[in-house]
């Protein structure tokens, strides 16, 4: 489905990412984690096109995607919710849908499927997006994203600032993306929320990928975290 | 409740029209043309609008796009003795055109750089006004003959129906206008003025969009500049100074940015501010400043646009 090969990539003089690689398939859910300035957004912001690869491959569905354009990354199935929401706070709900749907030219049974996941979105749809609430305003996004009817989903950092009923709203929503066959690259610091989801976790240290690992076998064996992430995580 | 919404915009604008239609039958002659100028100045401001209130490009050049049409338009009915209808349409052109150039290389930057380049384009617009003084006549101008100033037979030069052009001119900007507010394209403009990069992460192509935008934009821009020609007659430098860049940003904040009424009243008031300050003292733009500050306190983001966000969020 995805597949990330060996990619480097600079902020200027700077290197972020050595030699950086990551694997999802359809219908699995992969967190990727790592301390702070670990590498972590920059890896998905490369896989967007948004930080451009110096070499390496970006692979979706058979095609490297990494020397197109940011803006062609959606028509090759993916969708982004980046890490501090980042809606178009003037807009309406319904607007920021549409313009997901228009994006990829979706239908309306695509945005029915998107506030399926998120009901409450429904009584907001002509609210301005910049009047919701915290949790509301991520269940937007990551609506958002839903309209362009991704294969693979990219999601930075869901979680953050949120009250427990909701990270346990988005966990149970990305679950069920899962089921239904997306492919789901998860950043997250929560280790609770990590092992709660995700069928493997990619460690990341100084902008290179470590081990890929089980999430069952952290499960099981908590005291590995301690080796990638230090002690206390 | 949407198209409770556009019906209640609709009913509203095409009031806004009835109301300008009906007024000049009870105008006094000096707020006849006057309102005939506010007219084709606000169809400026819409045109700016586009750019500046729907899609956040802050340009400092449109005085070049207006000057554009004007000197179409001006210098074509001089030296080819082309009429009001050619002449609008080499307006329209001519927007076209130089907004589709200078856009191709400005938008390759944004913000602050967006300003400057846009500024110093319309600058090296306006010094060409002078540069090729021999035919524009710099400066001092040139004043388009009346017997070519008619539109189907009908003179330009009769009071009536230059505002009735004039109206014509500023019911289309505002259709323009309301229709891009409703569209796909309006929308996809709001989020582009919202957040750039997030666009492009949902698969727009930012630069072609904010191309259109500006090439409308410089359309209108054109067109009302040819109109401005053959409704008054006059054609000069001062219309590709900086201050014709100013003025429709002002117009436009005033109003209320990204409203399709917004750049209309922010004209209306601007121009009538001015009109009976100057008629108490000679220091009138300091009434003026006053004025607009006070406006700006208790309407930050524009007449239109705060009552928008207070009262009336149907408003487009």
């Amino acid at each position: 489905m995805l597949n990330v090969e060996n990619i480097n990539c600079f902020y200027g003089r700077t290197q972020v990412l050595r030699d950086f690689s990551l694997s999802v398939e359809a219908g699995r859910i992969l967190c990727v984690m790592g301390r702070n300035g670990a590498g972590k957004t920059t890896a998905l912001k490369s896989i967007m096109g948004l930080v451009r690869p110096r070499n390496g491959r970006v692979v979706i569905n058979g095609t490297d995607i990494a020397a197109l354009q940011a803006e062609e990354a959606p028509r090759h199935g993916i969708g982004y919710v980046p890490q501090g929401r980042r809606l178009f706070s003037e807009l309406t709900v319904a607007d920021n849908l549409e313009i997901g749907l228009m994006a990829r030219g979706s239908g309306g049974d695509v945005r029915e499927r998107a506030l399926d996941f998120f009901p409450v979105l429904r009584e907001r749809l002509t609210q301005r997006a910049g009047t919701l609430s915290g949790g509301e305003q991520q269940m937007l996004a990551i609506a958002r994203a839903l309209c362009l009817d991704p294969t693979v989903l990219l999601l930075d950092e869901p979680t953050e600032g949120l009250m427990p009923a909701m990270i346990a709203r988005i966990r149970e929503v990305v679950l069920n993306l899962k089921n239904q066959g997306v492919a789901v690259v998860l950043v997250e610091l929560r280790i609770d929320a990590v092992l709660q989801v995700a069928d493997q976790v990619l460690f990341v240290e100084n902008g290179r990928s470590r081990d890929t690992v089980n999430a069952a076998t952290l499960r099981e064996s908590p005291e590995m975290l301690d080796r990638y992430l230090g002690v206390g995580h | 409740m949407r198209s409770r919404w556009v019906n209640k915009a609709t009913a509203l604008h095409l009031g806004v029209i009835a109301v300008l239609f009906a007024l000049q039958f009870v105008l006094p002659d000096y707020h006849h043309v006057n309102l005939a100028r506010v007219m084709v100045l606000a169809s400026f401001a819409m045109g700016y609008n586009i750019a500046f209130g729907y899609t956040g490009l802050l340009s400092l050049g449109h005085a070049m796009f207006f000057a554009a049409g004007l000197y179409a338009a001006g210098l074509m009915a001089l030296f080819a003795g082309v009429g009001a209808g050619g002449g609008l349409l080499l307006g329209v052109i001519a927007g076209l055109v130089v907004a589709a150039a200078v856009g191709c290389l400005a938008l390759r930057t944004t913000g602050v750089s967006f300003m400057i380049v846009t500024l110093m384009f319309a600058q090296a617009a306006f010094l060409a006004t002078f540069y090729f003084g021999e035919y524009t006549r710099g400066d001092e101008g040139f004043v388009i003959p009346s017997n070519l100033r008619s539109l189907f037979g009908l003179s330009l030069v009769e009071p009536t129906t230059r505002y009735f052009v004039a109206l014509t001119l500023f019911s289309l900007c505002m259709a323009v206008s309301f229709a891009i507010a409703r569209s796909s394209m309006g929308r996809v403009l709001a989020a582009i003025r919202e957040n750039e990069e997030r666009t492009r992460m949902l698969g727009y192509n930012v630069f072609l969009y904010k191309l259109v935008a500006l090439v409308i934009s410089g359309a209108i821009s054109g067109a009302v500049g040819a109109a401005y020609g053959m409704l008054f007659g006059y054609v000069g430098a001062t219309f590709a100074s900086i201050q014709y860049s100013i003025l429709p940003l002002l117009w436009v904040l005033m109003g209320g940015a990204a409203t399709v009424l917004g750049p209309f009243v922010g004209t209306l008031l601007m121009f009538y501010l001015v009109d009976i300050s100057s008629g108490f003292t000679s220091a009138n733009m300091l009434i003026v400043g006053l004025a607009l500050i006070g406006l700006i306190l208790f309407f930050p983001k524009g007449i239109l646009g705060t009552l928008r966000e207070r009262a009336a969020p149907w408003l487009p």
